[in-house]
Formats: C-alpha cells, structure tokens, sequence
C-alpha cells in the first residue's frame, strides 16, 4: 500500500511540474491577490469584479502599447499565509508586470517585502499607513490616508463647536488605523476622547457599547470600521436615544450599509471619495466624468451598486496603465518611475499627486464630506 | 534497516527527486508552496497521531500552531530597546539571549533571539496543552469535539482582538530562524533549497520519531487504549496519562510548525488560528486514514500544496467541506487504507455495506 | 463586576439598558440552542450546521421580500428552509448505519461549510437585512429609562411564542410524543409501531423551521450574510451545553444568562474579548458540570444514534 502511495504521490507531483504552460512573451501580465471571498469579501468581490470589468474593456480596445492585458485573480479569502504564498507564485512563476491588492491592511504588510526583493510593482488596495511610511520603492496604495479623514472629520467638528466625543471602532486594520489617527491628531485640533471602544466586526449587537459612550456624555461619535458592523453600531446608538451627530469613516462608502442601517444613517456625516455622490457633482468638476462612467459600466454590467472599495482597484488599473503609457515600455523600473511622476491623475478616490517620498498621492482634498439624506449619499452643505 | 524505515527513505528519496526535477525544469518557484506544506504537514502528522492513533479528535489544533507562531513572532519583533538600561534586559542580553539587527526601515532593534524565542514558544505551548489537555481529555465524544472548537475559537479570539499581537494585522516583518552556518529559516528566494530541504528533513525526523514511537510500547499501549479503554485499563495502561502526553507531543509539533513558518513566511495572521483551518487539518488526517501517517502525510503534500497554489480558486474551503462529507460518508477509514481495492470491489458489485469503524 | 463600583456610570438606567442589551443577545442565542436540542434529543446528533439554518433564513427571507409581502416572505422563508433541513437529512444522515459520534461532528461540520459556501455562491457575498417589522431603524419604546427597539420585542415574543409551541407539539401531539418515544428508547418505539427513520427527518426539519423563524425575524436588528450562521453556531451550542443538551426550556434560560454575562463584560474587559468570556464559560461548564446549570448527571450521559 505504501508503495502505492508513493508512486501516485511521486506521479502527481511531476505531473503538477511539468503541467506549466510556456510563457507567451505578448499578453502583459497583471496579478491581483484579492479577497474575493472570506471575511473581507466586501472589499474583494468588488474588486475582483471591477478589475475584470476594466480588463475586458481596455483589451477590447486594442490593450496597452498593442498588447493585450491578461489578468491573474488570486482569491487570498484575507489569509496572510496565502497572500504570502501568491505572491510569490505571482512573481517568481507567472512573472506578473504587477499586482494589484491585496484587500487588507495585514496581507499587503507581509508581502511588502516579497514585492521590494522581486522588484514587482505592487499597488495595494488597503488603506494602513504603513504600507507607504516609510516608502517602499516598489509598493504603493490607493486608498486615501486615514490621516487626511480624519482631519476633515475634525475641521468639521470644530466648525460645529465639539470637544468632546466617543470613539469607536472595529478591530481590523482599518480600524486600528483610524484609531490610531484619532487618538494622535485630537489633541492639536482641541479634540478630547473621553470614551474609547474597540469592538469585534463581526458583533451582532452593539448596544452595551454604545451605552458606555451615552454615560460619558459625548458630543459626538466617531465610528470607524469598514465592516457592516458599524451600521448595527449607528442603528443602536440612536435606539437609545443618542442624539449626538455620528461621524463615520470613508469605509461607510457602500450603500448596502446604508440600507441595513435604516433611517438610522439620517444625517450622519462622513469624508468619502466622490464617487458616491458623482451624479450630483458640478459639471466641470474633475472627476465626474470619470466616476459616472465607472458607476454606470460597474451597476449594468453586475447589477449592484458601485462602493467606493471597488474604486481602489479601478485606480490602481489605471495609474498602472497610465504609467505604461507615460514610460513607453513595459518595463518595471521605468513604469515604477512613471508612478512616481504622476501629477493631477485623475482617479475615483480622487486626484493622485505622487512623487518619490509620497506613494499615495492623495491628500484633504480628496475626500468630500458626505451624508445621507432619504437613504441617499449626499453632500453636505 | 528495519522494515519500518523503509518507507522514510523512500519518502527521502521522493523529496529529492522533486526538488531536481525543479531544478531541471527551471521551475524551483513551486519549492515555495512545497516548504509551506512541509510545515503544515507536521502538524497533520502530529494531529494524525493523536486522532487515530490516542483516538482523541481535536477541533481546535490550530491554536497550537497560532500559540506557536505568534509567541516566537512577538518576541522576535518587539524592540526591547527602549528599555535598555533596565536590570532584567542588560541579564538577558548578556546570557546572549537577546539580538541587535537593523529594521528594514533604517531604525535599530533588539529583539530576542529566535531560538529563545522558539524555545519560549513551546515551553508555553507544553504549559497550556498541559493545563488544556488534563481537563478536556476526560470529556468524550460531542463535549471533546467542542470543548477543543472551543479552545481554538478562545485562542483565535485573543489574537484578533489584542493590540500587541497586531490585531486584525497580525505580525509582520519577523526575521529568518538562523540555522548553522549562515543558512536561515526564511521567504528568501536565495534560500529556497536549503529551506526546502531543512523543511522536510525536520518532518522526515517527526516522522521517524512518531514510527518509533506507535512500534514502541507506548504505540502499543495507545493503540489498545484506541481500541477499548477500560479493558486497556484493566491491564494497568495509565490510559488518562498516555492520552495526555499523545495531546501535547501533537501540540508541540504544531506549535513548531507554527513558530517555523511564520519566520519562513515572515509574518503571522489570526486566520491562521481559525476554525476552518482546524477543520482543513481535521479533513486531512481523516482521508488519509486516521490512522495512517503515511496517508495523511500524502493527503497533507497534496492538497495543502494545491490549496496554496490557489488551485481550488473561491472554492477554497468548499474543498474541505466536501471532501469531509465525502470521507464520512463512503470511507471513513480514510481513502488510502490497507483494503481499499477490495472494498471498491465490493462497493460496487452492491454486496451490503461493510461495518462501520470506530 | 457590577457598575457600582465605577464613579458616574453608576446610573442605574445603564444598568437596566445592559440588561436589556443581554436578554437580546440571549435570545438569539436561545434560539439557535433550540434548534440544536430539538435534533439531539431525536438523534444524539450535535448538528453544527444549525447556524446556517438560521442564516438560510433570513437570506430567502430578503430574498422574497422583494416578491411579496413581509409576512408571506417569512412563512416562505421558514417553508424553504424547513424542507432544506429535510433535504440535509435524507441525503447526509438517513442512510448511514451506526456511525460513531466523531464521524456526525465531521458530517456534520462538513454539511455546514457546504451550506455556506452554496449561500456565498448563490447571494454573493454583500449583507442583507429586512425592514423593522414595525416602525424603523430608529424607534424606540422608552420604557422607564430604558430604550428598546420594538424589533427586540418581536424577537422575544415570537422565540416565545416558538418555544411554547415547541412545549406543546412535544407534550399533546401525537406526532411528538413519538418522537419523545424515540428520543428515550428507539427500539421500544418502534416495537410500538414508530418510524424511526421518519422522527428523524422530522427533527431536522423541525430544528430548521425554528432556526428559520429566528434569522428572519433577528435579521432586522443585525443583519445576515453569508457567513453569519457559524459564530451563531458557536454561541447557540455554548448556551445548549450551559443549559443541559437536549434542554429547550433551559435553553432560554441559559441563553439569558450568557447575553448578560456577555454584556456586562465591557465594563471589565475590552469589547473584543466578548466571545473569550462565553468560550471560557463554555469550557468551564463543560470541566465542572458537563450536564449544564441545569441538567441533570443522567441526563448527560450521552445518547445513542
């Protein structure tokens, strides 16, 4: 028996070796490690479909540089160990141009340095700081920084004469992150936290929380999570009678939220990529051309709303096309300076200015400061 | 050579067989994924061993491998240097526990040294499988399934909501295990050989240890423990103390799985800690026969290396669940079993259903 | 632990709005151990795909509402769920001869990944909820000092309402008490003419109606999702052993005592660690009192298939 074991083992091992195909030098390839499904599937499954989305179309129309684009889809299911594990599959077999994703704050930390050694263009679609600070040649992140959020969320308080508030917030790297901004910007903006909860994202009910915050008598309420979990948090807060203003983070940016939070997400207030609200923007605005096309193709094509989530992915394609483009060959270091060179890009998450120390590219301005009227994204006047 | 060896040498040989044929293929990428499974099929080994052979099912196994790799992770990444001037640390530093590197990022560090931290790790790991194990090990049937669900569920729940173990983040950025001579545990590509082989050489070891251990008398004596307990007792085999040291021998070879590959990949998540990791690992020893090391030591190099090549795509855990279900149903004495040609045989010729196992 | 020891938060509205925060979570929780007595009394099987009755229910539930109106949705939800629950059974459990107890965890454990990943497959993998019952998101019953949403109202007295139909069924119909019959002796209850095989599929559908009717009518307060079903399931089976397996009537009340625990924990611990205490409770009460607050030692000697 053991023999036979280990012949089927042995075969199946050659088998799987030699079953690579070989690499055709035309199609440019482009990984993605998303969260397709799994815990954090919110922001992959987006993604995932976005990234096809643009694919499909920017192939129908010729590709990039005559070339065609082949896109390489790695579910990680928000798994360090498999991001791990793909990306350097992704970079070492399939020789991937870049990638794009993953979706969380921790898988990207852990392949930041797989990307540098393999000198692959990685741009993240997670919003954690420390995925460009310090910077990382090769390593960028489409998201806007949490520090910039939370600056207009504290502009704003002031403008509404708040001092005191309570934070919340979930216990993912999103939530950390905007955690970690609040607690270290209040002080200079005249902000005290008097009331600090962490709570799980995947909590059923909130209500003892949010009593804590009641008891401290808060002014306000900032409730940063990306999770669906913050929209039990809002729901309960106003159950018990908290009328305080609820301040909310960009991770509110999907409308199913909204929805699950009822007539509860009345009025609260949120800094967030334009994208929700492209339809009512001002006609020479910048990127509501961009952002209406996107929602449009995105919601006939799957049916469902347009999140902002997706939006990271859509501007990591089209930096990196553009990037293709400016450099004029499909080079990495010459396309990785390209990135850098990008001034006034116009993307969904806003206008990217990068530059050698700032592989972000985003700054206050790329948020505007949203609420919900009649279960609706709308800007705040 | 003892018959019993031979097997192990085969395996060897089948182990350098395929790390050649990658490298006259060109293909040696794949020794990546092949040096995850390694890890993760020492603890199936050490999983396999206890569920089939001490006849205790664990649901929560992959505590052990988190207990293991977040403890040598933390100590290895947390800079003690801020405290410097303080008695204990200067002791520690001197007892050449601790070690200065750089950090990528240009700052100075001063961690403790892996192999403290390794041998911290499971010093803890024998701790908690001890304190866990004396208790749940007197529980049977659904309440042992669930009191180790539950053990795993707890262990998962303290790494994803504590700060200092990074949270939803887990670790990152945690160096290579120094092996001799300038080799180290860890993701480099420069390095892949000799991980590679450091990888399997450590589970041809494990299963050395494990095939001398089931000829041993204590093999012996669990295999009857497996069988009938209280006739086992009647005969003076401490059943309770034998079941307790098979659950913490299969802790300790998770958790130094766990501590080994989180310094190869350089990081460590709470997914590893889930339920359905637990689950995955209990799937594997089960189609390869429960108690089958060198089945489930096949299973694991199979399906562990294809998960991790991303071949089931979304249908990742689905897989597992399936092949649960499947091997429950039609073959519960796992696929690779002594008689399984017969069995077939007599599957399909329609003839009633053979009795059920244990 | 109480809040009597901690300066201004010693109100004792937030005492009484903590309250009211654990008898919601532990009635969800009651629900869920329900489910998994009703099938371990019939079979002695722990069904761990229990949750993901509870998640198939609010899901179809969403799902036909969008069709009809929201109580046919939900008696449709319940209908659809149910014969799912019988499905399960006749595929997975009918026909197997005297497995061993390992083996249904794992069948089990195995049934319930599959039902959640066909769930991801068919919904996808975005949240859902259905509208308040009554009022919005935002109303309120103020009662004393104490806020509670009308929807938590409607938790309680609809698993109130199940579990005394539940008494009833089990106690003055014919069809429960055989199946009462087989849960205590399957070989005289099919002397007497019982099938047994039939009890069985019963159970199961009868666990999924319930588990149904909980989702649905919860799934306003959360929200449902595909993977929704296994943290219930953890939590539902930690309230079942705490009230003694196979013990719907301790179910509610161990049900009440671990979403209060869990509630009141936040003033001790971070809220992250709320699951850390109801694991915890759950290993205790299974190293010191297997039989659960209130079952008896007989009780707990484990049933045969």
């Amino acid at each position: 028996m053991r023999r036979r074991t280990m012949i089927v083992l042995a075969a199946f091992v050659m088998a799987s070796l030699t079953a690579g195909t070989t690499w055709a030098a035309e199609p440019i390839k482009i990984g993605a490690i998303l969260s397709v499904t799994g815990p954090a599937s919110f922001l992959g499954a987006p993604e995932a479909k976005t990234l096809e989305m643009l694919v499909e179309e920017t192939n129908k129309k010729g590709g990039v540089m005559g070339r065609q684009i082949q896109l390489i889809v790695k579910d990680s299911a928000a798994s360090p160990e498999k991001a791990v594990s793909f990306a350097k599959q992704l970079i070492e077999e399939d020789k991937v141009f870049a990638i794009i994703g993953p979706s969380t704050s921790g898988e990207t930390m852990k392949i930041k340095s797989i990307a540098e050694e393999g000198k692959t263009i990685l741009l993240s679609c997670a919003a954690a700081e420390e995925i460009v600070v310090p910077v990382a040649k090769y390593v960028f992140k489409t998201p806007q920084k949490d520090r910039d959020v939370v600056i207009r969320i504290f502009q704003e308080m002031k403008k509404m004469k708040i001092t005191k508030i309570g934070v919340l917030s979930s216990n993912t790297g999103f939530g950390k992150g905007g955690k970690g901004q609040i607690e270290a910007l209040a002080p200079q903006h005249g902000i005290t936290i008097v009331a600090n909860e962490v709570y799980d994202k995947a909590a059923s009910d909130l209500t003892a929380e949010v009593t804590k915050l009641k008891a401290a008598n808060v002014e306000a309420i900032v409730n940063w999570s990306i999770e669906p979990a913050q929209a039990i948090a809002i729901k309960n807060a106003r159950q018990i009678g908290i009328k305080a203003p609820i301040f909310l983070s960009h991770g509110f940016g999907n409308i199913k939220y909204v929805e699950i939070a009822g007539a509860a997400a009345e009025g609260v207030l949120f800094p967030a990529g334009r994208l929700l609200v492209a339809d009512v923007l001002p006609k020479n605005h910048p990127q509501k051309a961009l952002l209406v096309k996107y929602k449009k193709d995105y919601e006939s094509k799957y049916k469902e709303d347009a999140s902002t989530f997706g939006g990271h992915a859509y501007d990591a394609f089209i930096i990196l096309l553009k990037a293709i483009e400016k450099a004029g060959k499909v080079d990495k270091e010459a396309v990785r300076t390209a990135i850098e060179s990008l001034k006034g890009f116009v993307g969904t998450a806003g206008i990217f200015n990068f530059s050698p120390p700032d592989h972000n590219g985003l700054g206050l301005d790329s948020v505007e400061m949203l609420t919900v009227t009649k279960g609706k994204f709308a800007i705040l006047k | 050579m003892r018959a019993r060896y031979l097997p192990v040498a085969a395996f060897a040989g089948l182990i350098v067989a395929i790390q050649l044929a990658t490298h006259f293929t060109g293909s040696a990428y794949h020794l990546t994924q092949l040096t995850m499974t390694a890890y993760y099929s020492l603890l199936i080994v050490g999983l396999c061993m206890l569920i089939g052979y001490a006849g205790q099912i664990s649901l929560g196994h992959a505590g052990f491998f988190a207990i293991g790799g977040y403890l040598s992770a933390f100590l290895t990444t947390r800079n003690l240097s801020s405290f410097k001037g303080s008695g204990f640390i200067s002791l520690l530093s001197k007892a050449g526990l601790l070690v200065g590197r750089a950090d990528p990022y240009g700052g100075s560090l001063l961690n403790v040294h892996p192999w403290c931290a390794c041998v911290v790790a499971i010093v803890v790991t024998v701790v908690i499988a001890y304190l866990v194990g004396g208790p749940v090990l007197k529980l049977r049937g659904h309440y042992l399934a669930m009191a180790t669900l539950g053990f795993g569920v707890i262990i998962y729940r303290i790494v994803l909501g504590t700060e200092f173990l990074g949270a939803a983040d887990g670790i990152s950025d945690v160096p290579g295990f120094p092996l001799l001579a300038g080799l180290e545990i860890a993701g480099k590509s420069s390095l892949r050989v000799p991980n590679y082989y450091a990888a399997w050489g450590l589970v041809i070891l494990g299963m050395v240890f494990l095939i001398n251990l089931i000829h041993s008398r204590v093999g012996r004596a669990l295999i009857s423990i497996h069988g009938a307990e209280d006739a086992a007792g009647a005969v003076g085999i401490p059943a309770a103390r034998y079941k307790l040291n098979t659950f913490v021998l299969s802790a300790v070879f998770a958790s130094l799985a766990g501590i080994l590959l989180t310094h190869y990949n350089g990081g460590i998540g709470p997914s590893e800690a889930s339920v359905m990791k637990s689950v995955r690992y209990v799937a594997i020893v089960a189609v390869g026969g429960m108690a089958n090391l060198w089945g489930a030591l096949s299973m694991s190099l199979v399906l562990n290396y294809l998960s991790l090549r991303g071949y089931f795509g979304t249908f990742d855990d689905t897989v597992f669940g399936v092949i649960l279900i499947l091997i429950m149903l039609f073959a519960p004495d796992g696929l690779l079993r002594r008689h399984l040609f017969s069995d077939l045989r007599r599957f399909f010729s329609g003839s009633a259903a053979g009795e059920e196992g244990p | 632990m109480l809040p009597i020891f901690y300066g201004k938060d010693t109100d004792l509205e937030f005492f009484f709005q903590y309250l009211v925060a654990g008898i919601t979570y532990g009635t969800i929780y009651a629900i869920v151990a329900i489910g998994f007595n009703i099938i371990y009394n019939a079979t002695g099987i722990i069904n761990f795909a229990q949750g993901e009755f509870v998640m198939l229910g609010g899901m179809t539930a969403v799902t036909l509402s969008q069709y009809m109106p929201l109580p046919m949705a939900i008696l449709g939800a319940v209908a659809v769920t149910t014969v799912i629950g019988a499905v399960i059974e006749i595929l997975f459990i009918r026909w197997l001869r005297g497995p061993s107890v390992l083996r249904m965890i794992i069948i089990t454990i195995g049934v319930s990944i599959l039902v959640r990943e066909i769930a991801l497959h068919i919904w996808g993998e975005s949240v859902r909820a259905l509208p308040y019952f009554t009022g919005d998101s935002v109303t309120s019953i103020k009662m004393g000092s104490v806020y509670v949403s009308p929807q938590v109202l409607w938790v309680v007295g609809v698993s109130a309402v199940a579990v005394a139909a539940m008494i009833a069924f089990f106690n003055y119909t014919m069809l429960g008490r055989q199946m009462r019959a087989c849960a205590a002796n399957r070989d005289a209850a099919r002397l007497c003419g019982v099938n047994a095989g039939n009890m069985v599929t019963l159970s199961f559908m009868l666990s999924a109606a319930i588990g149904a009717l909980g989702g649905a009518v919860v799934c306003p307060i959360t929200y449902v999702h595909y993977d929704s079903g296994t943290p219930l399931a953890i939590k539902g089976f930690t309230v079942a052993i705490l009230g003694g397996l196979g013990n719907s009537a301790a179910a509610v009340g161990a049900g009440m005592i671990l979403g209060i625990l869990e509630s009141f924990s936040i003033w001790v611990l971070p809220a992250t660690y709320k699951e850390v205490v109801s694991i915890t409770i759950l290993l205790l009460i299974l190293f010191i009192r297997p039989s659960g607050i209130f079952g008896s030692a007989e009780a707990s000697r484990l049933k045969e298939f």
